[in-house]
């Protein structure tokens, strides 16, 4: 077990948008978070990363306690993760958005910067080779000086994700990967998740809308609806549920 | 290697510079060497001041106020005791400060640090939150600092100011210390600071996400500026000899913001070019001030006409290149450009 969520609750104002989830992620799954809009998928995924405190419950990572930590500092315990709406740094070509995340794995001070002492340029050495590495597992080194907001959709997702990679994750959540995808592009994406789990020792928590999808490559899946657990288990049962079709698909019986 | 190639464009380029001061300083009259030193104090302002506003992205309205304390600092410890002597004027000085006395570069290290601390002092409050509190701060900073040299004669000599400050300041200072503000920031712009400066520009959120501690690349990036913005104040105190609090108002900080507008927020080359063209510039349009013969007719002197033309050519840079001058292109950038189009 490398994530666990444990009674979590999240008030915002007067509006609960998670009550009580509590919720295990086993090492190198993939695990899925499904459910209509405004289930509280990103804010799980929020409280996950530390953008939001709990209101009560607990968020345990490798046998620790992480809620309450400053984000940043949860990155560098081993969680990353993507963003809804891709959010590259849109003035620095794709290569510096990778090496933004080697940028706490990077051991030079300040001022070793300013001289351009030789620790520094060994260890922008080192970075830079690692980043190609990643860049070149997505096959993307071709594209490493171009501009990140240049290139078509399919590849920014593949750097936004790369770069996720970079910060030397354990658990990376991916916030609807698939989200404005075509159909060929989703698969390729699918197997490129399934791939880097093997070569990257990943365990993924994802938010998808995209059922086919989940369905290929999820291990599990918990459904939310209004903040509460309605499922939890196989993706296959998840979409022959009762609860689970009501709640994308709205009550037909009345009694 | 493009690192190396880059390498050699730089390092051409401080060449030329150390060649160009050489020359200027022993050919040049003293009127034009004049504008060159302040060509090359407001390099090392504009440069400094860029990777806070334009590489960090965090609007501050800061230099009139550290200038100034760099300024103070470097002339108190520069006019000799004797000349403090019957200096004030207002009140009589407190002893320790007609005791105060160091050599140049004492006085500048000193100037750059006292602005340093305060920056630090001011980034635990301002950079724990977001938004454009950074401006507010920076602004009403500003005006404390001018405040406090009026109101404290004891120290500052009031609103007469400090005179008879030794004439340091040359070329070879100015444009020394130019050079070394200007590699210094570039270093720190290309390398991990530098990109978590503009990761925090161009997406604070993701920037996080990426493990990068914001607090620390915004304060980095504001105590460099302060550094320098010091030194730089220390630096003119020596060229000017004699400061006043009405030198140090919030113009001051204009003119740097539309050098760095001008010239590309965020690009070094961009700020470098910005400072000769509004320094240099506005010097050199003097002559529309005087009298005219067009086709034989005279105009009558029209004081003033070189700032109605100044703004114009602003106005017109500014339609014609929202980004800037430069947008955020180096100097580097530009012979990979002309390398690509002689393909």
């Amino acid at each position: 077990m490398i994530l666990h969520v444990n009674n979590v609750t999240k008030n915002f104002g007067g509006v609960t948008a998670i009550k009580e989830t509590s919720f295990s992620v086993e090492r190198k799954e993939i695990f899925g978070l499904i459910g209509p809009n405004g289930a509280g998928k990103t804010t799980m995924f929020n409280i996950i990363t530390g953008n939001y405190e709990p209101s009560s419950g607990e968020v345990i990572f490798r046998n620790e306690m992480i809620h309450g930590l400053k984000p940043h500092l949860i990155v560098r315990r081993g969680i990353a993760r993507t963003f809804q709406n891709i959010r590259l740094f849109s003035s620095m070509s794709v290569l510096d958005n990778v090496l933004i995340g080697f940028d706490f794995q990077a051991r030079y001070s300040f001022f070793e910067a300013i001289s351009r002492f030789p620790r520094f340029i060994g260890e922008e050495k080192r970075i830079k080779k690692r980043a190609f590495e990643i860049l070149d597992y997505f096959g993307m080194s071709a594209f490493a000086h171009a501009k990140a907001v240049d290139l078509s959709y399919g590849q920014q997702r593949k750097v936004e994700i790369a770069r996720a990679l970079a910060t030397n994750p354990e658990l990376l959540l991916l916030d609807e990967p698939a989200a404005g995808m075509n159909p060929s592009e989703t698969e390729e994406l699918g197997n490129i998740i399934k791939k880097a789990r093997e070569d990257f020792d990943l365990t993924v928590l994802l938010i998808e809308h995209d059922m086919k999808f989940v369905n290929q490559l999820c291990d599990k899946v918990l459904v939310l609806d209004y903040g509460k657990t309605i499922f939890e288990g196989k993706p296959s049962d998840a979409i022959q549920d009762s609860e689970v079709i009501s709640a994308y698909l709205g009550d037909f019986h009345h009694d | 290697m493009t690192v190396k190639k880059d390498q050699w464009i730089n390092l051409s380029f401080v060449f030329g510079v150390i060649g160009f001061i050489g020359i200027a300083n022993s050919f040049f009259d003293e009127y034009t060497i004049r504008i060159l030193n302040n060509i090359a104090i407001f390099t090392i302002l504009a440069v400094s001041y860029n990777l806070i506003n334009g590489v960090t992205g965090q609007f501050s309205l800061e230099p009139n106020g550290f200038v100034a304390i760099g300024a103070y600092v470097t002339a108190l410890l520069l006019v000799s005791p004797e000349a403090k002597q019957y200096q004030y004027a207002i009140v009589d000085p407190y002893p320790f400060v007609l005791s105060l006395h160091a050599n140049f570069v004492v006085a500048l290290v000193l100037s750059g640090f006292f602005a340093t601390c305060l920056a630090l002092v001011l980034s635990f409050p301002v950079f724990r939150v977001r938004g454009d509190y950074l401006a507010i701060v920076t602004l009403g900073f500003g005006f404390i600092i001018k405040i406090f040299a009026i109101n404290y004669p004891e120290v500052t000599n009031g609103s007469l100011g400090l005179n008879d400050i030794p004439e340091f300041s040359n070329l070879y200072w100015t444009g020394g210390i130019a050079i070394i503000a200007v590699i210094t920031v570039l270093n720190i712009v290309n390398s991990k600071f530098g990109r978590a400066m503009k990761a925090v520009r161009d997406d604070e959120d993701a920037a996080i996400a990426m493990g990068v501690n914001t607090f620390k690349a915004k304060t980095f990036a504001f105590c460099t500026s302060a550094f320098f913005e010091g030194v730089g104040g220390g630096l003119l105190a020596a060229l000017l000899t004699s400061i006043s609090p009405d030198l140090f108002d919030f113009f001051f900080t204009f003119q740097l913001l539309i050098i760095i507008v001008l010239g590309g927020l965020g690009s070094t080359t961009g700020a470098i070019v910005g400072t000769i063209l509004v320094m240099g510039g506005s010097e050199w349009m003097r002559f529309l001030d005087e009298p005219m013969k067009f086709f034989g007719y005279t105009t009558p002197a029209m004081p003033g006409l070189r700032m109605v033309v100044f703004s114009l050519i602003l106005i017109f840079i500014m339609l014609f290149a929202r980004e800037g001058i430069m947008g955020k292109k180096e100097l580097k950038d530009l012979f990979k450009g002309r390398k690509r189009s002689a393909k």
